[in-house]
């Protein structure tokens, strides 16, 4: 690391033992700074390299991802060079690593950048500084981004969400419960027709939405403007029979701009209330869509596809609250933020923490839930977190306790692969939902009466009664791979 | 056909017990509640008719109930939901939705096609029930 240029720096093995001695020298570690209210403050879970120390790595992370280079540069000098340098004010060791836990040691870097260091209304630009270079540092390890505190003043660069919860509720004229989904499978070979014959029947039977998966763009088997056909067909036919509002998500996503927004458009033609994308277009994309959706009044939906990649490793990469947070600002409707008790990763606590980045109006710091900064959201509109993967009815008391009502509940395989049919499988989920949302707001305890409310529904309804029996042992009981760790104490581990 | 609108469309009617228990998780949340009523149905028709203002002023459930009431005897052959309006900074929308009288029949919505360029189609929805006018549709 730091590799002097030739002639530059003779005495190199003296000045750069440990590698990073230098970031602190040059003021990128500042124990006293007090973080202005219009800077950005990060939270980084670093692993330093041995022999490095956290402070020295702390301080090579707030250059690396500012102004650094790896020498002292005049040019600096033309600058008020102060400013643009992150500052790390803090470093704590993470509770339950390092000595005597048999842990490698990790730490929470806290790093304040000034404002003036990112572009207004830029994802892209954000992410350039914050996850950019530094993340391929050679003195850490490893490095995690775990939170970040955004500056009022940058979130109203920001238009957001281009609907929000509230007007999608009034443009869907439904209020008081939880959306209910189902994603079409198999997600890969169907034709147009048969497709739509599989939104049709969810949708008939009481779902309010139904969605393309991830990677159904438009292969041989399914060219995208058959797919947008047969389904608009589907979602107008099953709304004029039950006399509400249906909708598919369109998914939008494609190799191009240019394509996408020609695929919206047709979806547009269609009348279709909402479209989706796959986070994997990128930040500057997503803005696009985000912009080109509010001025055709739709729904944005976005399937947070290969967030994995980011996301899952607790020790390297950016967490999901932190995504969920930019893609707030960047302007989704939707957005997939885990269902705890499904197939997919996500302890509840944190889980509920991604939910409460979408969806309050001002987070307080949470740390059981993973949530380091108070963030005032400065009325930015609220993402509709979506609830998708390895759930069903049975699990209905546990999702409605865990996330309320502002939320799309999506059963896939527990619509789509009730032994009675899909509409059987629709209806079920429903009268589930419905029932729950009643008990609970009489003043049940679902928690702990959940499965018997359930029970006693299921005698006045065959499909809820076979749905249960069908899918009454399978849960998915993993150990998390990310979960929030926080000390009550400092000493307690 | 069976118009699915509202938050429990797919449970048995409510009782009135079971509306008051609503009623009173709404009140308990700080909500005014509502009472409006429609003969024309349509999923689009976000205005029905108003059976008075929304209730900020009232805390008792039972007053609810009554004006529920008083507007099914004044118009028993029509939609009659209960809303609950919640006015806290970043909500301010409705928050609550559901039905607590239908008509005895309900004959339904049909689907009008018209074939464009390609093979487009442009839908239209139309309740059968508002060929009639209002007043005479149920």
């Amino acid at each position: 690391m730091n590799k002097p240029v030739d002639g530059r720096i003779t005495d190199m093995k003296e000045r750069y033992k440990g590698g990073v001695l230098k970031y602190k020298q040059m003021g990128y570690w500042r124990p006293d700074y007090e973080p202005k209210e219009t800077d950005f403050i990060c939270v980084f879970r670093i692993t330093p390299q041995e022999g490095v120390d956290e402070v020295e790595a702390a301080a090579a992370v707030a250059g690396e991802s500012s102004t650094a280079t790896w020498t002292v540069v005049w040019t600096d000098m033309l600058t008020a060079h102060e400013d643009y340098q992150a500052k790390a004010f803090r470093v704590d060791r993470v509770p339950g690593t390092g000595e005597g836990t048999g842990k490698e040691a990790q730490y929470f870097a806290y790093i304040a950048y000034d404002i003036i260091l990112f572009e207004e209304g830029s994802i892209a630009n954000v992410t350039a500084s914050l996850i950019g270079n530094v993340f391929s540092f050679k003195p850490l390890k490893a490095a995690r981004l775990e939170d970040i505190r955004i500056p009022v003043a940058y979130l109203k660069t920001f238009k957001g969400p281009p609907t929000g919860i509230i007007v999608e509720r009034e443009r869907l004229d439904k209020f008081g419960r939880p959306l209910l989904g189902a994603t079409m499978k198999p997600k890969l070979g169907l034709s147009g027709k048969n497709y739509g014959r599989v939104v049709y029947e969810g949708l008939t039977g009481g779902l309010d939405f139904t969605k393309d998966d991830e990677n159904i763009n438009s292969q041989p088997f399914m060219h995208w403007r058959d797919r947008f056909l047969f389904c608009m067909e589907a979602v107008n036919k099953a709304q004029a029979n039950s006399g509400e509002i249906k909708g598919h998500y369109l998914n939008v996503t494609a190799a191009d701009m240019e394509e996408m927004y020609a695929r919206a458009e047709f979806a547009k033609s269609l009348g279709s209330n909402i479209i989706m994308i796959d986070l994997i277009v990128g930040w500057t994309a997503i803005q696009s869509m985000s912009n080109w959706s509010r001025k055709n009044d739709m729904i944005l939906h976005m399937h947070r596809a290969g967030h994995g990649t980011y996301t899952r490793q607790k020790n390297h990469g950016v967490s999901f609250r932190v995504m969920a947070k930019w893609l707030r600002m960047a302007g989704v409707d939707h957005l997939h933020a885990g269902t705890a008790v499904g197939k997919l990763e996500g302890d509840p606590m944190t889980v509920q923490g991604y939910y409460n980045v979408c969806r309050e109006s001002h987070n307080k710091q949470d740390l059981s839930r993973g949530i380091f900064f108070e963030q005032p959201w400065a009325d930015l509109k609220k993402v509709m977190p979506v609830a998708s993967g390895g759930i069903h009815v049975g699990q209905m008391h546990q999702l409605i306790d865990l996330f309320g009502d502002d939320v799309v509940l999506q059963f896939g395989g527990g619509t789509i692969g009730h032994p009675d049919g899909i509409q059987a499988g629709a209806i079920a989920n429903r009268v589930g939902l419905e029932t729950m949302v009643k008990a609970r707001n009489e003043g049940k305890d679902i928690i702990n009466d959940g499965p018997d409310i359930l029970k006693q529904a299921a005698k006045t309804c065959k499909p809820l009664e076979k749905a249960l029996e069908t899918w009454k042992d399978v849960s998915f009981n993993y150990t998390s791979t990310d979960t929030p760790d926080f000390a009550n104490t400092p000493t307690a581990s | 056909m069976h118009i699915t609108q509202g938050q429990f469309s797919f449970l048995p009617p409510l009782t009135d017990t079971e509306i008051r228990a609503q009623v009173d998780y709404a009140l308990s949340k700080g909500w005014a509640l509502s009472v409006e009523w429609t003969d024309d149905p349509h999923p689009r028709n976000c205005y029905w008719h108003m059976w008075g203002n929304p209730m900020f002023q009232i805390k008792d459930g039972a007053a609810v109930l009554f004006e529920v009431n008083a507007c099914r005897k004044e118009h028993s052959e029509v939609y009659i939901k209960v809303n609950a309006f919640d006015n806290t900074r970043g909500v301010e929308s409705m928050v609550m939705s559901f039905i607590v009288q239908r008509p005895t029949t309900e004959p339904g919505f049909g689907l009008q096609r018209t074939e464009d360029n390609g093979r487009s189609i442009r839908y239209t929805t139309y309740s059968y029930a508002t060929n009639k006018p209002s007043g005479s549709r149920y």
